[in-house]
């Protein structure tokens, strides 16, 4: 996949990683520090959105900062129960990410919801649904948060 | 922190993203029935209250071929971690790193670490210099790869009612 993008490619996705201004004409900035036309910024930004290999353009938030309440939750699941479990934790629109892992502990998920009281409320349901241990790790501390590909 | 209805109606607006054209920001104004002025003001001041961290993309790290990706977790001495944390965070292959509460006694690990990498060899290589920079401090550690999917949706501030 990374062999089909072109320099322009890979210099788009490494400077969007970055912070773009907040000014009128955000694309005219980046077309000044490449070289070419606000426009074929635009252009090649769309296409390597359509084309899956940017996910979303625009403002990412403090999901904590809205006020909002987040934890890291895992389970230890049983092979034979696994997708019963999974459609029963899923199920929870609280549930934003859910991840198999390679481990005794073989679900990860993530608990968005709006007040701490509800992440034990929603932790606390989906032990009573499955029978199954909740472990939560909520975040005390943030060291880095971003994702930096060389592309 | 609780947004005031502009703003929150700007949050809404944009965490699905905004509109890739030149000028983004009085697209979104119009829509909202504000001037571009008032929205980047309104934007700025947000991103100085750490509302907002940036404005940019996401790179989609599968496409990018950046197919293994492994949880480090890692045992460090409560008197350390805040101090050497912040190292972990800025090796340029961890993309998050929190410090979070241990669940003894099956789990010793304060310390997450996320690495990415091209296979699993090359997330193991990662996790090595992690275990290199935390040297003594690290009493133990475990690293998860992920083997699946399970569900994968953006964050959604609700509607608020009325």
């Amino acid at each position: 996949m990374t062999g089909e993008l072109t320099d322009l490619d890979r210099q788009l996705i490494n400077r969007l990683q970055d912070d773009l201004p907040l000014t009128s004409r955000p694309f005219a900035t980046l077309a000044d520090e490449l070289g070419i036309a606000e426009g074929d910024v635009v252009d090649r930004i769309r296409h390597l959105r359509d084309e899956g290999l940017l996910t979303r353009f625009g403002p990412f938030f403090d999901a904590e900062a809205l006020g909002g309440a987040f934890c890291l939750c895992a389970m230890a699941v049983p092979q034979e129960c696994f997708e019963e479990v999974l459609t029963k934790v899923n199920a929870h629109p609280e549930v934003a990410h859910n991840y198999e892992r390679d481990h005794k502990l073989n679900m990860w998920f993530v608990l968005a919801t709006e007040s701490r009281l509800a992440i034990r409320e929603t932790a606390g349901a989906i032990e009573q649904e499955t029978g199954l241990k909740v472990l939560q790790f909520p975040k005390e501390r943030e060291f880095f948060i971003g994702f930096r590909v060389n592309a | 922190m609780t947004l005031n209805p502009t703003d929150r109606a700007i949050v809404e607006a944009t965490q699905a993203g905004l509109p890739l054209v030149p000028a983004p920001f009085a697209v979104l104004a119009q829509t909202l029935g504000l001037s571009e002025d008032d929205v980047l003001e309104r934007l700025k001041r947000l991103k100085k209250l750490g509302v907002i961290r940036r404005i940019g993309a996401a790179p989609n790290h599968y496409r990018l071929g950046m197919t293994a990706n492994g949880m480090t977790v890692w045992d460090v001495d409560d008197e350390i971690v805040d101090d050497i944390g912040p190292k972990v965070g800025a090796l340029d292959f961890v993309t998050h790193s929190y410090r979070r509460p241990r669940a003894l006694p099956d789990w010793p690990y304060n310390l997450f670490a996320m690495v990415h990498g091209a296979d699993r060899d090359e997330v193991l290589a990662k996790r090595d210099q992690v275990a290199e920079l935390l040297g003594d401090t690290c009493r133990a550690s475990d690293i998860l790869f992920s083997t699946r999917i399970l569900k994968k949706t953006g964050m959604r501030l609700r509607r608020k009612e009325g």
